[in-house]
């Protein structure tokens, strides 16, 4: 029998729901800056909330006697954030357009703000911070811009909420608008939009304000649908991190068959070039590039794909596959210093002992010394005798039990990141942003 | 040339990419699989992670015995089909070896004796790690739980104690006795899912197309007449066009009317529909505010 639903063929094309562009974006804020209601008015405005759901926003609205339709029940997940109106963990929600798929990354600001904050950033496309018109740019503005900066999220969105507290006063968006750029000078960032909006009212979010007559800009909405991500990644380098051997056993027609399955890191691979598989710095050529539907002629980040090598080399989980005489070939080193991002009560001090997880390779790092941490709203260093507490980020040398294949972060966020997992309680405890190697 | 991902291709890459770590992370993992839509997505998902070699894990349905049939039959020409290896772990045996008892009057519903029967399972198995085909937009619970789901001894979920996921870096990484629970399509929604059975032309049981069935209404919704119900006073069994937009027990999934016999007409309802997938047809999320987390604190899917 074949596996495949045969199709009628009566469906024309143009009935087919589009296939789009996926966009992922972490927003941060705590309870009062309006996160929620955002987030819900744009589930509410671009129709992504179903009739069910929002008949049971209504209810809880009402028996809780928030008014007619509290937009931030949408989002609350659990029991004991519906209870104590806190949100307890980093959520993740979709709702597409004819334009985008979306994926927020929902990070809460209260609490364990640095560690939501990193985790949501680190697969982020883009930043969405939050600045109350009254109160302007706060601690928790500047924390969230700062760290989507450390994280290189390409793109940044201030979205100046509550402007018709302000009575939808240009003068007071464009003081915050000020305020960020003269602030942020020192950031790094692909580029920044601001949109001065409300989430309670809607103005801006997905239709245009009439309030507000003075902004010529873009919706917020509009911004998310059309701002270009397609050249955001790192098409230069090869980079092909070899995730699982694929050996098929007991099959004749596939005896010989060896292919190095993985996600494709860097790079548009072509059959036929001469590669480099890391540490071992052995060469071939790329022979094939093999998926399920049949060979690729091309593949690029972040296609899951697997490799065929014209050589019978040995290669295994955790080796690197690079194109041969780069002019930025990888770092094969044994030590490393990493900007790390602590996520763990128990601080990190020199001495301590982890193992660590880059790509698809496990080894184990000792700590060699803390140069310095960063004031999370500045970045400024500032000079460190304690380690790393909770939340706290800094600059950490780190010795390795055996060689890892890796690029600076700001090359490339795959290969340049690593985790930290303590190995007795196996949680993940750090956060790794492999630096530039010091002149 | 650009060099752009569909949203379907992202998320796939995504989900193998997932698939693959497990495979190559943990010792002993196991895909379950329902006979829903959601699980055979992940049926392809684990061919594209692996073919051409076989699949590094075997595939386990729990099979409450209120299976529709066509599902189990369906289950059946499927794994043969890809020549994978299938455990059935039984509800009905959990009740006759006296782990688990069965509930009674005309709401009686097994969907809650599946969690005994799973963990036994995974013990019995040793397995340390489950795949299943859970998504983020089903339910609000889901939406704050990792992709690499920690559970304890008890195949506990605990919300507060979930390890961060950075960038792909996913930690596996569990003691004897404890599991993962990895969901490589946590970030599908349903119109991903029926956008992606329509692309890859997945085979579906034929409960997802509109059929004409013998049902009753109860709670606004269009349950199936089977032995494995009881009616209450009043409720009348008719013949009705309808179709499943989840496949779960035959007593607590419910039926939407419906004419759309082909994936395409399908697809075309969803995608215009206005209420939710579980809000539409699951009776066990709607008995009280937050069934969904209790049942994943126990250790549900």
């Amino acid at each position: 029998m074949s596996i495949l639903h045969e199709s009628n063929g009566n469906a024309s094309a143009d009935q087919r729901i589009a296939e789009t562009e996926l966009l992922r974006f972490a927003t941060a804020g705590s309870v009062d800056d309006g996160k929620s209601t955002l987030i819900g008015r744009l589930l509410h405005d671009a129709k992504s909330i179903l009739a069910d759901q929002l008949a049971h926003v209504k209810e809880t609205s009402e028996r809780r006697g928030d008014g007619e339709l509290n937009l931030a029940l949408l989002t609350d997940g659990l029991r004991a954030e519906r209870e104590q109106g806190i949100t307890i963990d980093v959520a993740y929600r979709s709702f597409q357009t004819d334009k985008r798929r979306f994926i927020i990354a929902d990070c809460p600001g209260h609490e364990q703000y640095t560690r939501n904050m990193v985790t949501g950033a680190s697969t982020a496309d883009l930043a969405l911070v939050l600045v109350d018109a009254r109160n302007g740019l706060v601690r928790q503005s500047r924390r969230h811009a700062a760290i989507s900066a450390l994280l290189r999220t390409p793109h940044l969105v201030v979205a100046v909420n509550k402007m018709d507290l302000v009575d939808y006063d240009q003068a007071v968006f464009d003081a915050i608008v000020e305020d960020f750029r003269t602030w942020s000078a020192g950031l790094e960032f692909a580029e920044a939009t601001f949109v001065p909006i409300s989430a309670l009212k809607g103005d801006n979010v997905v239709e245009p304000s009439t309030n507000m007559e003075w902004y010529d800009g873009p919706t917020l909405l509009h911004h998310l649908e059309t701002v270009e991500i397609a050249g955001d990644k790192n098409l230069e380098d090869w980079r092909f991190p070899v995730q699982w051997v694929v050996r098929p056993q007991n099959d004749e027609r596939h005896h010989d068959y060896r292919g190095y399955a993985g996600q494709i890191a860097a790079g548009v691979l072509t059959p036929g070039e001469q590669v480099v598989v890391l540490p071992s710095g052995r060469t071939t050529r790329l022979a094939g590039i093999d998926t399920l539907d049949g060979p690729l002629q091309e593949a690029f980040p972040p296609q899951s794909v697997t490799l065929l090598l014209e050589d019978d080399l040995d290669v295994s989980r955790g080796d690197l596959i690079a194109r041969a005489g780069e002019a930025s070939p990888p770092t094969v080193a044994r030590e490393l210093a990493a900007t790390v991002c602590w996520m763990s009560d128990v601080p990190l001090k020199p001495g301590g002992r982890y193992a660590l997880k880059h790509t698809t390779r496990a080894v184990r790092a000792v700590v060699d010394d803390v140069d310095w941490h960063l004031d999370v709203e500045t970045l400024a260093r500032e000079q460190n005798s304690h380690g790393l507490a909770l939340n706290e980020i800094g600059h950490v040398r780190l010795r390795l039990s055996a060689p890892l294949v890796f690029d600076p972060y700001a090359r490339n966020r795959e290969t340049g990141s690593f985790i930290l997992i303590d190995e007795a309680s196996n949680d993940t405890v750090g956060a790794g942003l492999i630096a530039a190697p010091s002149a | 040339m650009t060099h752009e991902l569909s949203h379907l291709d992202a998320l796939e890459a995504e989900a193998i990419h997932i698939m693959r770590e497990v495979a190559a992370e943990l010792e002993r993992p196991v895909l379950l699989f329902s006979g829903g839509k959601d699980s055979i997505v992940l049926l392809r998902l684990a061919e594209k992670a692996f073919r051409p070699a076989r699949f590094p894990f075997p595939v386990m349905h729990v099979d409450t015995g209120h299976n529709f049939p066509e599902v189990i039959a369906f289950r059946d020409r499927l794994v043969d089909a890809i020549g994978e290896r299938l455990i059935v772990a039984s509800v009905q045996e959990s009740i006759d070896r006296g782990r688990a008892v069965e509930e009674s009057g005309p709401r009686a519903s097994r969907n809650r004796l599946q969690t005994v029967t799973l963990l036994d399972a995974i013990e019995e198995h040793g397995f340390d790690a489950a795949f299943g085909g859970a998504r983020r937009d089903e339910e609000r619970a889901r939406a704050k739980e990792r992709i690499f789901s920690f559970r304890d001894d008890f195949g506990q979920w605990d919300p507060k104690a979930q390890r961060p996921e950075l960038w792909q870096l996913y930690n596996g990484r569990v003691r004897k006795g404890e599991h993962v629970r990895v969901f490589p399509i946590s970030n599908w929604t349903e119109l991903d899912v029926w956008q992606y059975i329509e692309r890859e032309r997945l085979e579906l049981p034929p409960i997802y197309f509109a059929h004409e069935r013998e049902v009753f209404a109860r709670d606004g919704m269009l349950y199936a007449a089977s032995e494995f119900v009881e009616l209450i006073d009043g409720e009348e069994v008719f013949t009705e066009s309808v179709r499943y937009r989840t496949v779960g027990d035959m007593t607590c999934t419910g039926a939407v009317a419906s004419t759309a016999a082909t994936l395409e007409e399908v697809v075309a309802e969803i995608a215009a529909t206005d209420l939710t997938e579980r809000g539409q047809t699951r009776a066990d999320d709607r008995v009280t505010e937050a069934a969904m987390e209790d049942r994943k604190r126990e250790g549900y899917f």
